[in-house]
């Protein structure tokens, strides 16, 4: 699937967990349909995953768990990205995560979650139809 | 509108400066604007320009330099470039992975940069990408770039000081190096000199350099020194810091900084004039001509030169 329009994406992984197989298919994908993505490898903190967000621009954080701490991270990262006027960005998640807490990243923030199985085209599909590019040039809500 | 924005970029703000440079890459008038407006608060950042093959170490020694000179108490930013797929038009920008330990110093401003359609060299944007971090109050702004086609030779004209990173396994590729980076680097670095062969390459080097005597060309008369580093273990990294340092002591001292920020500028201007003058040209462009002289070409009824020169002589004047 070819994006039509270009997106900075960060894919992080958060906390100690070291499964990166899926973070990095995720990386190819975006990449492989016209995006730009910024991956930092595993064992970020939120604080990294924030600033990182913040200094690159990007329009989507996808965050990726499979240890099971995923209710703490994920929500420590959107708490840090309120904290900084930096909500406007999208934060999406993957990996490990049962229904019940699926529901619980969404009430926190976390627009969609996507669990192991899902094919490449739903994530993009999701993401053209739900990310738009920062309007560039203007001023960063705050 | 501008001007707050300038206000808040001098004042070190992150997402103004972060967004300013989505902006410029995308090439938005209004950031356009801003950038010309910001040029006026530029002109105090050190510029060190880090180029050599992918798998040198590159973004490893940046890493450890942004160390070295936060341990000077410099603030410290850093262009990242890296290629994007001529296939799809995406990129993993990955050159941050090895940086992330410095990323919450609010003192420390990265940003990755996908090269686009950049046909040479290092086009615009990170340029002003080196403006905004200038701007924002940096002491130094650290530049990496992929060693390969014409990038290499830019980031070498755009830096103050311009390092060549090399390794052990690449002795065969000094003979190969392009011509012009042996005269354009100012310090060379052997990165992984804790692999075998470090020696040898410092000694290959050191004799090509000799070899080739007092270029006419060069810059200055000064012999880069050749160092070793192991970026990993951060070792021979504080000894490359203080080499830069040296050498911009070098250029103040001998009055060539004057002469450097002429050559650069001389650069900046020429790309500016280049990219405005394709604009105008693109603009004024007699489409229907241009058309059928690429018929007239495809037939072989009319050579590239003439019918370039036809459509220059339509241009239009409006
Ligand atoms: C391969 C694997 C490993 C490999 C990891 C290799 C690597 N570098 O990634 C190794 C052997 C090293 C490993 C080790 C461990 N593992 Co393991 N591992 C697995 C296994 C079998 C498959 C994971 C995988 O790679 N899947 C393939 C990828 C492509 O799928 P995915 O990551 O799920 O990603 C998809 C989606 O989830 C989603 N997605 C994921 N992230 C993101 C992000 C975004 C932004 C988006 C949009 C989508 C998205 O999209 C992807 C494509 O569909 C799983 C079991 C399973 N069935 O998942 C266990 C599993 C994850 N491991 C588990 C455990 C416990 C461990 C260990 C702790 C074992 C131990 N005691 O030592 C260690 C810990 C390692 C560490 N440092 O963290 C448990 C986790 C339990 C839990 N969460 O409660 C699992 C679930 C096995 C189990 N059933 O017990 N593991
Ligand atoms: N042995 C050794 N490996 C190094 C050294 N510096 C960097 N590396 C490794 O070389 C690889 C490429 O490094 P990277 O900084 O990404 O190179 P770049 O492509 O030039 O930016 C990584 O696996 C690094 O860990 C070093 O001094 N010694
Ligand atoms: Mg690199």
């Amino acid at each position: 699937m070819r994006a039509e329009k270009k997106l900075r994406v960060l894919v992080a992984k958060p906390g100690l967990d070291g499964h990166d197989r899926g973070v990095k298919v995720i990386a190819r994908g975006f990449r492989d349909a016209g995006h730009e993505v910024i991956y930092t490898g595993v064992h970020q903190t939120p604080e990294q995953i924030v600033s990182t967000a913040i200094q690159e621009d990007v329009d989507l954080v996808g965050l990726s768990c499979l240890s099971g701490a995923h209710l703490f991270l994920f929500s420590e990262v959107l708490r840090q990205l309120r904290e900084q006027g930096a909500d406007d960005i999208t934060v999406i998640g993957g990996g490990i995560i049962p229904d019940e807490d699926v529901l619980r990243l969404k009430d926190a923030g976390i627009r969609e979650v996507f669990l192991p199985g899902t094919s490449l085209d739903e994530i993009l599909k999701w993401t053209e139809e739900n990310v738009c590019p920062a309007s560039s040039g203007q001023e960063p809500a705050r | 509108m501008t001007t707050e924005t300038i206000d808040r970029i001098i004042s070190g703000d992150v997402r103004s400066a972060a967004r300013l440079m989505r902006g410029i890459e995308e090439d938005t008038p209004d950031a356009l604007k801003t950038l010309e407006t910001l040029y006026r608060h530029t002109g105090r950042a050190y510029i060190v320009g880090i180029t050599g093959a992918p798998g040198g170490g590159k973004s490893t020694l940046v890493d450890a330099l942004i160390g070295a000179f936060r341990r000077r108490e410099m603030k410290v930013g850093v262009v990242a470039i890296d290629p994007t797929s001529p296939l799809t038009g995406g990129a993993i920008l990955g050159d941050r992975v090895r940086m992330q330990q410095h990323c919450t110093d609010p003192a420390v401003f990265i940003r990755s940069v996908a090269t686009r359609g950049w046909l040479g060299g290092l086009a615009r944007a990170a340029v002003g990408m080196m403006h905004v971090m200038d701007a924002m109050g940096k002491d130094v702004v650290l530049v990496e770039t992929v060693g390969i086609g014409q990038q290499e030779v830019d980031v070498t004209r755009l830096a103050h000081t311009s390092l060549y990173v090399l390794t052990p396994g690449s002795g065969d590729s000094i003979q190969m190096m392009k011509a012009g980076i042996l005269e354009m680097a100012d310090i060379f670095v052997i990165n992984k000199a804790d692999q075998e062969g470090a020696y040898r390459v410092k000694m290959e080097l050191e004799a090509m350099m000799a070899m080739q005597g007092e270029h006419p060309e060069a810059h200055e008369q000064r012999q880069p020194p050749v160092l070793l580093t192991e970026a990993v273990y951060g070792k021979g990294v504080d000894d490359l810091c203080q080499e830069i340092l040296k050498h911009r002591d070098y250029l103040l001292s001998y009055g060539l900084m004057q002469k450097r920020e002429h050559e650069r500028v001389r650069l900046e201007l020429a790309e500016a004039l280049e990219a405005a003058l394709k604009a105008l040209i693109d603009s004024r462009t007699d489409h229907e001509l241009y058309e059928s002289l690429v018929d007239d070409l495809v037939q072989r009824r009319i050579g590239p030169q003439s019918a370039a020169s036809q459509l220059i002589g339509r241009l239009s004047r409006t």
